[in-house]
């Protein structure tokens, strides 16, 4: 019976799923780009960096990177204190 | 450990490993790559090195303090790096265009590139591609060790 | 013309995550259908941001000045970290529960006693 009513969730969240997807603004056009044409076109100037998604991870959106380092830290950590027990 | 054949290709690639790591951190700003991948693959060196050798050899090459120290140098000069640019803001690129260490100014358009561009960069690039592969290499060398404890019970 | 292919294979690659992790009892196949549903994930970020006719956004020795959306692409590469990082968490999870209870069945581990 939990299996069943599992599968009914699961079929109507792909259906969802399936349907967003064919219903999406076509491929190969995307919707809202004007961020991404200034970072494109001010890259180069703005940091002098000839990669442009390196430009955005390190100077536009350093705190997303410092947080991204927090989340690595904290894991580094949580996992040397799930073995720690271990080590007599 | 493994047989002979793939400990001995281990010990040909394990250092090209580590320098096209270090050659991807390096270049993160002119071509496809930066800190976080190059750790990443640097990482993957030492996860060949423990497959190949097992724990207890690979122990003795690769401390784990050693990468614990090395994973809180770079995480410090991550932020240290950032706090720097502070005069203008944080994370203020403040080495792009001065003419000093990766001072040049770019060209604008397609251009085969330099290294010494870029500014702040890649300084953080490093500090994040040390972090990432210390962070990644203490996490693999720590469930190899888990897993063996687990064995000997 | 694929039309809206890529978005579907990613819908497709994200239904088969959770089926995975609804149905699978074995914790090894629960952190793969976790990972599954986060390569849909960065896969549907990936390909949100592609322009047709574009090159990746990098201007060493680019062929065209058309390319397409970087910030999808910098954001994924967060993601990714991420996802690395919270599998790691997860995996020795799974190897402390396998043991201390002597089984990888998530069913068979009833008494979560420290």
């Amino acid at each position: 019976m939990k299996k069943y009513v599992a599968l009914a969730a699961l079929l109507v969240v792909s259906g969802f799923f399936l349907l967003s997807a064919i219903e999406m603004h076509s491929f190969g056009s995307p919707a809202e780009e004007d961020m991404d044409r200034y970072f494109i076109e001010n890259a180069q100037e703005e940091t002098s960096t000839n990669n442009v998604v390196t430009s955005i991870v390190f100077d536009y959106r350093g705190f997303d990177t410092l947080g991204e380092a927090t989340v690595l830290f904290t894991a580094v950590v949580g996992v040397s204190l799930l073995f720690r027990r271990l080590r007599k | 450990m493994m047989s002979k054949i793939v400990r001995t290709i281990t010990n040909i690639l394990y250092s090209s490993i580590l320098i096209f790591g270090f050659y991807i951190i390096m270049h993160g700003h002119l071509t496809p790559g930066g800190g976080f991948q190059g750790g990443a693959v640097v990482a993957s060196g030492i996860a060949l090195v423990l497959i190949a050798y097992g724990y207890d050899t690979a122990k003795d090459w690769i401390k784990k303090s050693n990468l614990s120290i090395l994973e809180s140098i770079g995480g410090l000069a991550f932020i240290g790096v950032a706090f720097l640019g502070i005069g203008t803001t944080f994370f203020y690129n403040f080495l792009a265009n001065s003419g000093t260490l990766f001072g040049n100014p770019t060209v604008i358009g397609i251009n085969p590139g330099d290294l010494n561009t870029a500014g702040v960069l890649p300084l953080m690039s490093w500090a994040v591609g040390l972090k990432v592969l210390a962070g990644l290499g203490s996490i693999i060398l720590l469930m190899a060790y888990g897993i063996k404890k687990g064995d000997e019970k | 013309m694929i039309g809206n292919l890529p978005f579907v294979a990613c819908a497709v690659l994200i239904i088969l995550g959770l089926y995975t992790l609804i149905f699978k009892r074995n914790l090894i196949k629960i952190v793969i259908g976790l990972n599954l549903v986060q390569c849909g994930v960065n896969l549907f970020l990936i390909t949100l941001g592609y322009k047709s006719d574009s090159i990746a956004p990098i201007y060493t020795m680019a062929g065209k000045e058309e390319m397409v959306l970087p910030t999808p692409q910098a954001l994924t590469l967060t993601s990714i970290v991420i996802g690395l990082a919270t599998t790691a968490l997860i995996l020795s999870f799974a190897i402390l529960i396998y043991k201390h209870y002597k089984t990888a069945d998530a069913s068979k581990v009833r008494r979560l006693r420290g």
